[in-house]
């Protein structure tokens, strides 16, 4: 059947089957591969994005569920070659290590700073709670969304 | 992990959402937030020929005060039931339930509605709903009809629903002045729990529900019982496991299961005042 969504600003159509997972769409349709598949099971957050500007899991909605709504991936995040503030505090704070994790870190902690402007160490381990890091990295990260709700300030 | 193959429909209303589950019968699963039912799909443990996507019935979308009772709507989302007032005030037990649900992401898809009529025995919310003693509003073709919570869990991901019916709201007495208490037990933050106990205590009334303590969401009976009577909270609590066939899984056998039950029932009980 035929979707459409607005990615990052700009208007995608596809014809697709009806079971497309929406991170499928973003990857193979979209051609927007920033969006990391990891668990496959609503576990990881790898493949966190934001459907109308709230944080899901890309993997358990279908792309059919997100037709005629507004998408924001990693991609669009940065404003052309300056880095959205919470990318700046990922680069500044080295809040990764092998960089899967950190599309899905990023977006979940975009959203946890609109829900919660600013949080406590303890919020923010909290509201990151949906997103692993098989590289055990959590230190500099949780560093990262304080460094970034701080600048936000 | 992809689906089965099935064939969409948007439906437009509660009437369209009906009639498509008269046309197609067993055949159908209904579609809310998807945070129950995909997963299930994905792993292939179901293969509905038609999905029917209720998601955005908005008008179902609420929560309302109707007297001594709080109405929330059946698509309503976990997030939304979270960080309502109402609810919070009123129903305070449902909202600190619901905030343990998944993870923030979860929140923001999964309904109240979608996950009550999952039947998952291993669920947060189906355990607050039988402590609080709410009911769940059903529609099908003969009209609408109100089923306690004890009568909806009938079996391990088996309700009271037929197929041709749909949940439509949920009803939550006021308990403003209650204390409550949700204990849940697991190994990681996002996890199901291992054990959970959901306690309500308003005034000489007390609501206890049990998470993962057998195959399907189930009240505490005896530890009420012995509130009633005047037990105290240690003695209440040691009824807690009492008849019950917890399952067994890689996390815990039955006799920790039991143990669990006991121990976090009783400090469900204290922290509400008991």
């Amino acid at each position: 059947m035929q979707v459409s969504m607005n990615i990052n600003g700009e208007e995608m159509s596809d014809d697709i089957e009806p079971r497309t997972l929406l991170v499928h769409f973003i990857r193979e349709n979209a051609g927007l591969t920033g969006t990391n598949v990891g668990c496959d099971s609503s576990s990881c957050g790898a493949c966190t994005v934001h459907l109308n500007g709230e944080a899901v899991k890309s993997c358990t909605v279908l792309a059919v569920q997100a037709d005629g709504q507004e998408l924001t991936t990693i991609e669009g995040l940065a404003d052309g070659d300056t880095l959205h503030p919470m990318q700046q505090a990922f680069h500044e704070c080295h809040a990764l290590q092998c960089g899967y994790c950190t599309p899905g870190m990023v977006m979940a902690a975009v959203s946890l700073l609109d829900e919660v402007p600013e949080p406590t160490e303890a919020e923010v381990r909290e509201g990151l709670e949906g997103n692993l890091c098989r590289c055990t990295g959590y230190h500099n990260i949780v560093a990262a969304v304080l460094q970034a709700a701080g600048g936000a300030r | 992990m992809i689906p089965v193959a099935f064939d969409y429909e948007r439906a437009t209303s509660t009437d369209h959402a009906l009639s498509l589950l008269a046309e197609h019968g067993d055949e159908a699963k209904l579609l809310a937030g998807g945070h129950s039912l995909l997963p299930l799909m994905k792993y292939r443990l179901a293969a509905p020929a038609v999905v029917v996507d209720i998601g955005r019935l908005t008008d179902l979308s609420y929560v309302r005060s109707d007297g001594e009772v709080l109405a929330i709507g059946a698509l309503t989302r976990h997030r939304d039931v979270e960080i309502s007032d109402l609810v919070r005030s009123e129903v305070g037990l449902l909202a600190a339930a619901t905030a343990k649900v998944g993870d923030p992401q979860v929140r923001h898809r999964g309904t109240l509605g979608g996950s009550l009529a999952h039947g998952d025995p291993a669920s947060d919310l189906p355990a607050a709903l039988i402590a609080l003693r709410g009911t769940l509003i059903i529609q099908g073709p003969s009209g609408v009809r109100e089923v306690a919570a004890d009568s909806f869990f009938t079996g391990f991901l088996e309700t009271d629903l037929g197929d041709d019916e749909m949940l439509i709201e949920v009803r939550i007495p006021k308990v403003p002045d209650a204390r409550w208490s949700f204990q849940k037990f697991n190994r990681r933050a996002q996890d199901w729990a291992i054990v959970g106990a959901a306690v309500m205590v308003d005034g000489d009334s007390c609501g206890v529900g049990l998470v993962n303590m057998d195959s399907r969401p189930i009240r505490a009976t005896g530890v009420e019982a012995a509130i009633a009577s005047g037990a105290s909270a240690t003695d209440a609590a040691a009824t807690a496991a009492d008849g019950l066939e917890p399952p067994t899984d890689l996390n815990a056998g039955v006799d920790y299961r039991c143990h669990l039950a006991r121990v976090l029932t009783r400090r469900g009980l204290e922290e509400s005042g008991r």
